[in-house]
């Protein structure tokens, strides 16, 4: 019983204490990991913010466009080709359901358009499937794969790409949002739907807007995670990961779903790395929860989620 | 005001309204706007004001409202199917009950989003922006703050400046005074009463407070149960003994006490 508890309090931050490289090393690892669920949280976080729906199917969206993306590269398209030709399925996809899912269920309660999602989701893994197999496909873009030393701290180059290419992405996002006229029609959709409505903005293509760039994120993640762990099934699944960083950043939040997806990242690595051993392993799997669940408590809205403004 | 009879904008001839497919709102309502004219549409709660106006903007849609009967045309168009983004196009903007602003969008991006139609540059934006706040003051001082923290009365300028945005030419204005202070209400109007002289801006006004809408409006409408039961010049309706009595609260001995109210067997006869 003295073994756990120093297991559990002690010993970790010993090692901790001794090896600082080590942590950083963990700590950097974890960080750009979290990078990578960002990236699919953003996702459902600019569908929720604009139009309420929550978008079970922006998981399966990461597959569905790594699978065209992986597809195309095999078929032999270099690969800024079948880069845009991936963007371009992404935004079809976008205006296909907004025709066939969306545009019938206006004016439904949420909850149906979740369904709606969920839906969609099994669609885009059977189709996407249908079209390119179901075997393992490789994506390799070129991006240096070797560990770089950095002041004594190694670092998969990888993770770096991956950092900057979300970190750009989200730069973008924001002065999208900010500072274009699409981008603050898109914020007054999601405030007020009705006002939006009321001084012209046409919604449907409101709709199509939000779901294209989700799907170009979409792609985005689905070629990051695709060149780490190969096109599967099991891509899809990365996106329940994404599901704790909401929780933590919360769902109509941008900044939000980064800073959500970085403390996500690490703590889950540190977690693994230092009490894993003590607790038996694999906390990986449902250290994120936890932490979604702790929020949750405290802070039902995220760290950084919308209040609702009421005026008193 | 002019005698001679000014161009008709907007016409609205003999509407109704079914909502959910089963509930009867309107049941024909006729009206005629002006160029240039302010007019009231005055009523109780459930009069069928606000489903008016939102028949004219294509609103309803939103809503499981439809247009069944009737039929509604701007400048000669008609425009009972056209989307709301159409209409505002076409000049036709509504500025809904309740103020409606995007709470989490700062002042000025609230008002930017009304120039959301248009295609004339940025310049242009930026000239207008700078009308709206010429009448609206108030607006320039918050125009950093987010809408959502802003006063009632502001949000209601804000949402009015909102709609100018677009360059209308006509604006129809949905209970304007909804949970203001009188002096703010009179503020309001007073603007609104420019907007109409100098910007040349119609407005249709939905208006629960009769007295306050007849002092602005060059004419009225007077709507009961889905239907229009009486009509005419503001002076019209302000002298006409009917209306002092259960839209003023006025009678011909003055200021009515409400202990000798006994008044609803002439009310229903109105009515039938």
């Amino acid at each position: 019983m003295e073994g756990f508890l120093s297991d559990i309090f002690i010993a970790p931050f010993v090692s901790m204490w001794e090896y600082p490289v080590f942590l950083v090393e963990v700590l950097v690892g974890g960080l750009l990991v979290g990078v990578m669920y960002s990236l699919v949280a953003l996702g459902f976080v600019l569908i929720f913010k604009a139009s309420g729906v929550f978008n079970f199917a922006q998981g399966a969206m990461v597959l569905f466009a790594a699978l065209f993306f992986a597809g195309f590269l095999e078929a032999g398209m270099p690969v800024w080709l079948a880069l845009g030709a991936s963007a371009v399925v992404m935004v079809a996809l976008a205006i296909v359901t907004e025709r066939v899912v969306l545009r019938p269920l206006v004016n439904q309660p949420p909850i149906v358009l979740f369904m709606a999602t969920i839906g969609l989701t099994f669609f885009l893994d059977g189709f996407g499937q249908m079209i390119w197999g179901s075997d393992i496909k490789v994506i390799d873009i070129g991006i240096p794969k070797e560990p770089l030393e950095i002041h004594g701290v190694l670092i998969n180059s990888f993770d770096i790409v991956a950092g900057v290419t979300a970190g750009l992405l989200v730069a973008g996002l924001a002065l999208f949002f900010h500072y274009t006229k699409i981008g603050r029609a898109l914020r007054a959709v999601a405030d007020d739907h009705q006002a939006a409505l009321s001084v012209g903005i046409p919604l449907q293509s409101i709709w199509v807007i939000v779901w294209s760039v989700a799907g170009l994120v979409a792609l985005v993640a689905g070629i990051m995670w695709g060149s780490s762990l190969g096109v599967q099934f099991s891509l899809a699944l990365v996106a329940l990961k994404a599901l704790p960083v909401l929780i933590l950043g919360g769902f109509t939040s941008i900044p939000g779903a980064i800073v959500g997806g970085l403390i996500i990242g690490a703590s889950e690595k540190i977690g693994e790395v230092y009490w894993g051993p003590a607790l038996g392993g694999a906390i990986e799997d449902w250290h994120a929860y936890m932490i979604a669940m702790v929020f949750l408590l405290f802070r039902p809205q995220g760290l950084f989620g919308e209040k609702i403004i009421e005026r008193v | 005001m002019d005698q001679t009879a000014p161009e008709i904008l907007l016409q609205v001839n003999n509407v109704e309204v079914i909502y959910d497919h089963v509930i009867l709102v309107l049941k024909g309502v006729s009206l005629d706007l002006p160029k240039g004219r302010i007019v009231a549409l005055l009523g109780a709660n459930g009069a069928g004001k606000t489903t008016t106006l939102k028949a004219i903007s294509n609103l309803l849609h939103a809503e499981r409202g439809e247009v069944t009967k009737g039929a509604i045309s701007y400048r000669g168009e008609r425009v009972d199917c056209l989307s709301p983004n159409a209409l505002v196009k076409r000049g036709v903007i509504q500025v809904m009950e309740g103020r409606h602003c995007f709470g989490h969008l700062t002042i000025e991006e609230n008002l930017l989003t009304g120039a959301y139609t248009r295609g004339d540059g940025g310049r242009a934006v930026k000239r207008d922006l700078e009308m709206v706040y010429d009448y609206f003051p108030r607006l320039r001082e918050r125009r950093d703050s987010q809408a959502g923290y802003t006063s009632g009365g502001e949000q209601q300028m804000c949402a009015i400046g909102r709609a100018l945005m677009a360059r209308p030419s006509t604006i129809l204005l949905d209970e304007p005074s909804m949970g203001l202070a009188p002096q703010l209400v009179e503020e309001i109007f007073e603007i609104v009463s420019q907007l109409n002289q100098k910007e040349y801006v119609s407005f249709l006004l939905a208006e629960q407070n009769t007295n306050i809408a007849l002092r602005y409006a060059h004419y009225g409408y007077i709507l009961e149960n889905g239907r229009v039961v009486m009509e005419g010049s503001a002076e019209t309706l302000s002298s006409n003994e009917d209306v002092k009595e259960f839209y003023l609260g006025l009678s011909a001995a003055g200021r009515k006490s409400y202990r000798d109210v006994k008044h609803y067997k002439r009310r229903k006869r109105w009515l039938a």
